[in-house]
C-alpha cells in the first residue's frame, strides 16, 4: 500500500515536473521560434539598416522600420505622459486620502476598465476621440485639416487603457510604506501633502519606477484599439496631429498580404522578434525591480 | 499647497471614473440604438458586408468555442503547475522564484507576439489558419494568467496545513486534495480573469484564425471571433454594418461586464469560510 502511494507521488511528480517545465519553455520557444523566422531578412540587410531606414516598400524589397519604431515610441510616451500624473494622484488619493468607502466604490470601477478588451476602446475612441480631436482640438492648434486619426487620439486611448494597471500597482505599491514612518512624520508636524511627497512617494521611488517600466511595456504591444485609431501611414510623426503606423499594428495589417513573399514574412517576425525582445527585457527589470522592494 | 494638491488628487480620481462610465455609456447607447433580435440570432446573409441581412451569431459561437477550449486546455496545464509551485517545492525554492518570474513576463507578452509566433510554427508544420489554431494561440496566451493567479491564492495557504497534513502521513499527491478545496474560489476567479481576457483578445487571435461567415464544425476550419467581427465590420464604409459593429460591442462589452461582477461576486463569497 505504502509503496503504491509512494509510486504515485513519484510519478505525479515527474509529470507535473515536466508540465511546468514545459510551460516555461514557451519563453524560450518564441524567443528563438521568431529570431529563426526572422532571420531571412537579417541575411540580406543588417539590423542597423532595417532599424534606421525609412522606406517601406515591400515590394521593393526595402523595409525601413524607423517610421514605425517612432510611431510606437510616440504613442507609448504620449500615454505614459497622459496617464502617470492622473494614474500618480489617485492612487496617492486612495491610499493616503480617502475613506474606504470611496475605495470600495473606485476598485471596481478599476475593474472594469481593465477588463473591457482592446477592441471596445478601439470603437469608443473612433466613436468619441477621433472626432473630438478632427472637429474641436485640431482647428484650435494648426491650421491644415486632420482626419483625427492621429498619434494624440491613439495615446489618449493607450493612457486610459493603462490607468488601471498603473493605479493599481501604485495603490499596492504605497500600501507597503510601513505606518510607523507615516506616525513620524505625522509626528513632526508634516501636512498630508508634504507626507505624501517625502515619504509616501520617497519611500517608492523605485516601485514608481518599476510599474512605468512595466506600463511602458504594456502599452507597447497593444495592437487592436491603437490600430483603430492611429491612422496607418508609415511616416515619422512631426505633430500630435499626425498619423503614426506603431509596430503592432503593421504586424496586424500585413499578414494576410506577406505569405507570398519571404523577405516580407522575415520583416514582420522581425518586427515581432523586436516587439518580443524590448517587451522581455522591460519586463524582467521591472519585475526583478518590484520583487526587491517586496522584501 | 495642502487644498491644491488635494483638488488635483479628486480631479484625478474624476478623470478615473468618468473615462471608465464615459465608455461605457458611449457603447451602450450606440450599441443600444443599433442592436435588434435578428442580428444576435442569425448568420451572415448574403450580401452581409455591404449591409443586407444577416446576424453576427457566428462570431458569438465562435468566440465561445475558442474560449471554452482554451480555458480548458489552459486549466489542464496550468493546475498541475500551480500545485508544482506549491506543494511540492518549499517556499524558498530558487526555482520556484525563476518559474513566478518566467510566468510574470510571458503575462507581459503581447498578445500580437504569441499570434506571430503561433503563426509561425503553424506555417512550419504546414498548417492552415483554423479554430484549432485559434484556440492553441488563446491557451498559451491565458496560461500566465491562470498560473499566476491561482499562484497567489495558493502561496497564501498556511504552511501549518500542510505541515498537519504531512504529519498524518499524507504524501504531497495527497496533500493536493486539501490545498485544492482552499483554493477553489481563487482557481474560479483566474478562470473568470482568463476567460475575459480570451474573449476580448483580437490581436492573437487575427493571425491565427482567420475569419468565416458560418459556424465551423470541425476543428481545421476557420472561424468569426467577437473582436474581429466588431473590427472589420467597422472597418466597412456602410453605415448598416457599422451599426452591426457597435451591436456586437455592445454583446462583448454586456459579456465582459458580467464576468467581472461574477468574479467579484465569487471572491467576496468564498472569501467568508477560509481558513
Amino acid at each position: 500500500m505504502l509503496s503504491w502511494r509512494l509510486a504515485k507521488e513519484k510519478v505525479m511528480s515527474g509529470v507535473m515536473f515536466f508540465i511546468t517545465c514545459a510551460s516555461l519553455l514557451l519563453v524560450v520557444a518564441m524567443g528563438i521560434g521568431l529570431c529563426l523566422r526572422s532571420s531571412p531578412i537579417l541575411s540580406e540587410i543588417s539590423l542597423w539598416d532595417i532599424l534606421s531606414a525609412n522606406e517601406w516598400k515591400p515590394a521593393k524589397n526595402q523595409f525601413g522600420f524607423f517610421p514605425f519604431i517612432m510611431g510606437t515610441v510616440c504613442v507609448t510616451g504620449i500615454s505614459i505622459v497622459l496617464a502617470l500624473p492622473v494614474s500618480l494622484f489617485t492612487a496617492l488619493f486612495l491610499t493616503e486620502y480617502s475613506h474606504s468607502q470611496v475605495r470600495k466604490f473606485v476598485y471596481p470601477v478599476l475593474d472594469i476598465l481593465a477588463a473591457l478588451p482592446s477592441v471596445i476602446y478601439g470603437v469608443w475612441g473612433t466613436l468619441i476621440v477621433v472626432p473630438w480631436i478632427s472637429g474641436w482640438l485640431a482647428p484650435r492648434f494648426v491650421s491644415e485639416y486632420t482626419s483625427g486619426y492621429t498619434v494624440l487620439a491613439a495615446g489618449t486611448v493607450l493612457a486610459i487603457m493603462i490607468l488601471p494597471l498603473l493605479v493599481s500597482m501604485f495603490v499596492e505599491i504605497f500600501s507597503t510604506v510601513p505606518g510607523e514612518m507615516r506616525e513620524a512624520a505625522y509626528a513632526l508636524g508634516s501636512t498630508r501633502w508634504q507626507l505624501s511627497r517625502r515619504v509616501v512617494m520617497k519611500k517608492s521611488l523605485p516601485g514608481i519606477f518599476a510599474t512605468v517600466v512595466l506600463a511602458v511595456s504594456r502599452a507597447l504591444g497593444e495592437t487592436i484599439a491603437v490600430l483603430m485609431v492611429c491612422g496607418n501611414l508609415p511616416q515619422v510623426p512631426r505633430s500630435l496631429f499626425d498619423a503614426c503606423y506603431p509596430l503592432p499594428a503593421l504586424i496586424a495589417n500585413n499578414y494576410g498580404e506577406m505569405m507570398s513573399m519571404p523577405l516580407y514574412e522575415a520583416a514582420l517576425m522581425l518586427a515581432a522578434a523586436i516587439l518580443f525582445i524590448v517587451v522581455l527585457l522591460f519586463n524582467l527589470l521591472s519585475r526583478i525591480i518590484l520583487k526587491r522592494v517586496e522584501d | 499647497m495642502e487644498w491644491v494638491m488635494k483638488a488635483l488628487m479628486i480631479i484625478s480620481l474624476a478623470v478615473v471614473v468618468f473615462a471608465a462610465v464615459f465608455i461605457i455609456f458611449t457603447i451602450v447607447k450606440k450599441g443600444w440604438s443599433c442592436i435588434t433580435w435578428e442580428m444576435v440570432t442569425s448568420l451572415p446573409g448574403n450580401g452581409f458586408y455591404i449591409g443586407k441581412s444577416g446576424g453576427f451569431l457566428n462570431a458569438i459561437v465562435g468566440s465561445l468555442y475558442i474560449v471554452l477550449a482554451s480555458t480548458l486546455l489552459g486549466l489542464i496545464v496550468s493546475i498541475p503547475a500551480v500545485f508544482y509551485l506549491n506543494v511540492f517545492l518549499k517556499k524558498s525554492s530558487k526555482i520556484a522564484s525563476v518559474a513566478r518570474l518566467a510566468y510574470d513576463v510571458l503575462f507581459g507578452i503581447p498578445s500580437i507576439v504569441y499570434g506571430a509566433f503561433a503563426f509561425s510554427i503553424m506555417i512550419f508544420i504546414g498548417m492552415r489558419t483554423s479554430l484549432l489554431g485559434g484556440i492553441i494561440t488563446t491557451t498559451l496566451l491565458i496560461i500566465p494568467i491562470l498560473i499566476r493567479s491561482m499562484d497567489e491564492v495558493a502561496k497564501n495557504v498556511p504552511s501549518e496545513l500542510y505541515e498537519a497534513s504531512f504529519a498524518m502521513g499524507a504524501t504531497r499527491t495527497e496533500t493536493i486534495r486539501i490545498v485544492l478545496r482552499q483554493i477553489l474560489p481563487g482557481i474560479a476567479t483566474a478562470i473568470l480573469l482568463s476567460v475575459g481576457r480570451a474573449i476580448g483578445d483580437a490581436a492573437g487571435i487575427m493571425l491565427t484564425t482567420g475569419f468565416s461567415d458560418t459556424i465551423p464544425t470541425s476543428l481545421t476550419q476557420q472561424t468569426a471571433t467577437l473582436p474581429l467581427s466588431i473590427f472589420f465590420q467597422l472597418t466597412a464604409p456602410q453605415a448598416e454594418v457599422q451599426d452591426r459593429a457597435y451591436a456586437a460591442a455592445l454583446v462583448l462589452t454586456i459579456i465582459v461586464l458580467l464576468i467581472s461582477l461574477l468574479g467579484r461576486f465569487i471572491t467576496s463569497y468564498f472569501s467568508k469560510n477560509k481558513i
